[in-house]
């Protein structure tokens, strides 16, 4: 273990990311691939926005509008959001139930390399013959409709992709069930655990309906089935069925997270305890619960009858009341606190009237009867980018620089930070705000382009305009963490001063073994509890003792990877003789691994007391 | 207790699985799998009862012209007893009795092939027999889908559970592998769970009408 003092060579650091099972350096990667992503579907969104700027644009043909278009909503929601919440939650859930891992760090590094090799399948298309082009949705009469191989690459990335979320899902409830350190009882778990623990268990649910409406869109596509061929007895209504069984919970599992970071922020910021602890759990659950019976609010104009879309239209205001309760337990918490406007805190004031737009609109949408009206306008576009970006992406934002310090041990630039911020919200509101409007008047929306004359000039050209003002905010985002890094200056143990939860009460960036005695949690807030007590750290809740470790493995490498080459296998298989072995092979390689991993003893390592002692002695 | 220990029937404890924080990380981890896997199965379940006896001609076979009951009783039997010598083995295995666990396992695997065994040539009769095919309509794909994956997790458990004997064949049972063979057997009652329905709702169902 004493080589984590030494410098290291690059082959060993590359060595070292391609092996860990360490939750922080997991986190890390997740932050790395997800931005990296984020950046592709930004730039995808640029493209978007550069072609609906002026009326009767050619900068892009329909064709590779429609690609363009698919693949910023598939990037952002499968390859950029999710990642970046699973950077956060590995970066600190486990700190913050005061645990030495996860419960599961091999299947944590799994879930990783599974998202990562899917997510650049996925983007391959962009080199071998085109990208899918059927929307995120890939509603199955389209994407049956479309030619070649770009609609394969959207299956099979998503499948191996989705593999990995529902690993990185069980891994979490179980770290979260039986992971807590002593006295960290359900009711005293920060909110973001709580959210995390939701929204997993969500994931845990809704996924399946996926992998599965996935898995009969490719055997319909490339092993002859007939699941969507309406002329073989099929049925497309099925693949809409089961992908907005899993799309509605999509959401919360994006957006409960997202709760959970702004609670934390918005908490720690105003100096006082969350309002409304419990209601805001029962909230969480009950979000969680009624996210499963709405799904068909997605398919008001398919025809399912009046019946059917009333029901779903009640349960779907229903959702309304949870979140509202939040929406006030927030401001109620910054009521009468000491608020200090740090750029985490900004993300989360402007957070609150942008998500509550996002709401009304949703709820406007909800009315079965009023959604014909704004049903494939960009009147949907506007108001689930104000839920996804006005929700999620700030709380991404809002958590980055929230959990900095605590990630690398060094503060982003609060002024960088701020004017971030700022550029980043009016761009924000300047570009969807009018979208609303504009599918009011009646743009449709994935259209490539639109006439003159139609009154929708202005509201695109505004559009456009905000959506640059969003990238200029993200370059300089960039710019802050390159600067950061460079000057490297480390941080304490609590480097915002006002820290709450136990995360805060051990160094920045911590020690691979995160606690070096578990600690003994007494309240709620536990280290704020202690520190109004006096206490500079936690009490402990056993004795210095050897810490047991997992070892590093390459073999979730290699199991992904081994899907990502039978998944160019199945692709071929209906064009070359070569497709049938290079699957086999892939699959030889994904189930070898997985059978190493079985009959291969690991036993973890221990690190023996007096190695721990040598490091505080480092640490101090 | 440490999970490298060398265990004796006198220290060997109670719920061996749940020893250690490894062994409760699995059972609790594996019962949410199962969960998922749950409404993977749900899933396929409705899309079968949404595509069923959808065919493209009147000449296509229906559910009611395929399924034969003495074969799939035998199929059920079969692995209604696996799941049975399954709980026999996970029985001794808390017992700290290896070998007779072993020996109900290898049972268990036997009944397993004799289940695929049935499956196989089920397939082969429907595909050859009838022109009920993968392909032939969305029945056709809806059923073999559903039983298909129930077929293929049978393969991975028979797999599974095959490995772990060879590997500890002489190593007997220690903290370390007494969660994989209980989440395994685990693994294995839930396959029988999925057949149990599979049994009703196409089966029973298919030839009611
Ligand atoms: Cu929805």
């Amino acid at each position: 273990m004493n080589s984590y003092a030494q410098k290291r060579g690059f082959l060993a650091t590359l060595w070292d990311y391609l092996t860990t099972v360490d939750h922080k350096k997991i986190a890390i990667l997740y932050l790395v691939a997800g931005g990296f992503f984020f950046v592709l579907g930004g730039i995808e969104a640029l493209l978007i926005r550069v072609q609906l700027a002026v009326p009767n644009n050619d900068f892009m043909s329909a064709d590779m509008f429609n690609q363009v278009m698919t693949m910023h909503g598939t990037t952002m929601i499968f390859l950029a959001a999710m990642p970046l919440l699973f950077a956060l939650m590995n970066a600190v859930l486990p700190l913050q139930i005061g645990a030495r891992d996860v419960a599961f760090p091999f299947i944590n590094a799994l879930g990783f390399w599974l998202f990562l090799f899917g997510g650049i399948f996925l983007n391959l298309s962009w080199f071998l013959g085109g990208a899918p082009d059927a929307g995120w949705t890939s509603y199955a009469s389209l994407s049956l409709a479309s030619e070649g191989k770009r609609i394969d690459f959207y299956t099979l990335g998503l499948q191996i992709s989705g593999f990995g979320t529902l690993m990185a899902g069980i891994n979490f409830i179980v770290t979260i069930i039986n992971m807590r350190t002593t006295g960290m009882t359900y009711m005293r778990m920060p909110m973001f655990t709580w959210t995390t623990f939701v929204a997993c268990s969500l994931i845990l649910f809704a996924f399946p309906p996926l992998t599965i409406s996935i898995f009969f869109l490719i055997f319909d596509r490339l092993f002859g089935a007939q699941f969507f061929n309406v002329d073989m007895g099929g049925n497309t209504i099925i693949w809409e069925h089961l992908f907005w069984i899993f799309g509605h919970p999509e959401v919360y599992i994006l957006v409960l997270p997202a709760f959970g970071i702004f609670s934390e922020v918005i908490s720690t910021f105003s100096r006082k305890r969350l309002f409304g602890y419990a209601s805001m759990v029962f909230a969480t659950v009950l979000i969680g619960f009624l996210g499963f019976m709405v799904w068909a609010h997605h398919m008001f104009t398919t025809g399912l009858g009046p019946i059917a879309n009333a029901i779903f239209a009640v349960a779907t205001m229903a959702i309304a009341v949870p979140t509202g309760i939040k929406i006030f337990n927030w401001l109620l918490t910054m009521w009468g606190g000491s608020i200090k406007l740090t750029t985490p805190m900004l993300y989360a004031v402007a957070f609150i009237p942008s998500f509550v737009i996002g709401g009304v609109t949703g709820i406007m949408n909800a009315a079965s009867v009023a959604d014909y009206q704004y049903h494939d306008t960009y009147f949907v576009v506007g108001h689930f980018h104000y839920v996804i970006l006005g929700g999620v992406v700030f709380a991404v934002l809002a958590g980055l620089h929230f959990y900095w310090p605590k990630m690398f041990g060094t503060m982003l630039n609060e002024t960088l930070g701020k004017i971030t911020f700022w550029l980043f919200l009016i761009g924000f509101h300047l570009t969807f705000f009018v979208q609303h409007f504009l599918g009011l008047m009646g743009m449709p929306r994935r259209t490539f382009t639109f006439l003159e004359g139609q009154g929708l000039e202005t509201g695109n050209y505004i559009s456009s305009i905000g959506s640059v003002l969003m990238a200029v905010a993200s370059v300089i985002l960039v710019i802050n963490i390159i600067i950061t890094s460079v000057k490297n200056k480390k941080v304490g143990n609590d480097p915002w001063g006002d820290g709450r939860t136990l995360e805060w009460s051990i160094s920045s960036p911590p020690p691979y073994y995160n606690f070096k005695q578990l600690p003994l949690v007494r309240s709620i807030d536990a280290y704020w509890h202690e520190k109004m007590e006096g206490r500079k750290e936690m009490p402990p809740a056993e004795p210095l003792g050897d810490i047991h470790m997992p070892n590093p493995s390459f073999i979730p490498f290699m199991i992904s990877f081994g899907l990502f080459i039978a998944a160019f296998g199945a692709m071929y298989r209906p064009d070359y003789s070569w497709g049938l072995p290079v699957l086999i092979g892939g699959l030889v390689i994904t189930f070898g691994s997985m059978l190493v991993r079985s009959l291969k003893d690991d036993l973890g390592t221990y690190i023996k007391k007096e190695e721990l002692d040598d490091d505080k002695g480092v640490k101090a | 207790m440490q999970i490298q220990e060398k265990m004796t029937f006198e220290t060997w404890p109670a719920v061996p699985e749940k020893e250690t924080l490894e062994g409760r990380n699995k059972f609790l981890g594996f019962w949410l799998f199962l969960g998922g896997e749950t409404v993977l199965f749900a899933t396929l379940f409705a899309t079968y009862l949404a595509l069923k006896d959808k065919v493209p001609g009147p000449d296509h076979p229906l559910a009611q012209d395929l399924y034969s009951m003495p074969l799939v009783f035998v199929m059920t039997m079969l692995l209604l007893t696996s799941s049975l010598t399954s709980v026999y083995a996970i029985y001794h295995m808390k017992n700290f009795n290896f070998k007779k666990m072993r020996f109900w396992f290898i049972i268990t695997v036997l009944l397993g092939l004799g289940f695929l065994g049935c499956e196989i040539y089920e397939f082969n009769h429907y595909v050859h027999d009838y022109n009920h095919t993968f392909s032939s309509s969305a029945f056709g794909s809806a059923f073999y889908t559903l039983v298909g994956f129930h077929g293929a997790h049978v393969i991975f458990g028979l797999c599974w559970i095959t490995a772990l004997v060879v590997r500890n064949w002489r190593r007997g049972l220690s903290l370390y592998n007494a969660p994989k063979f209980y989440v395994a057997s685990l693994y294995w009652h839930f396959i029988d769970v999925v057949w149990v329905f599979i049994f009703s709702v196409v089966y029973l169902m298919g030839m009611v009408g």
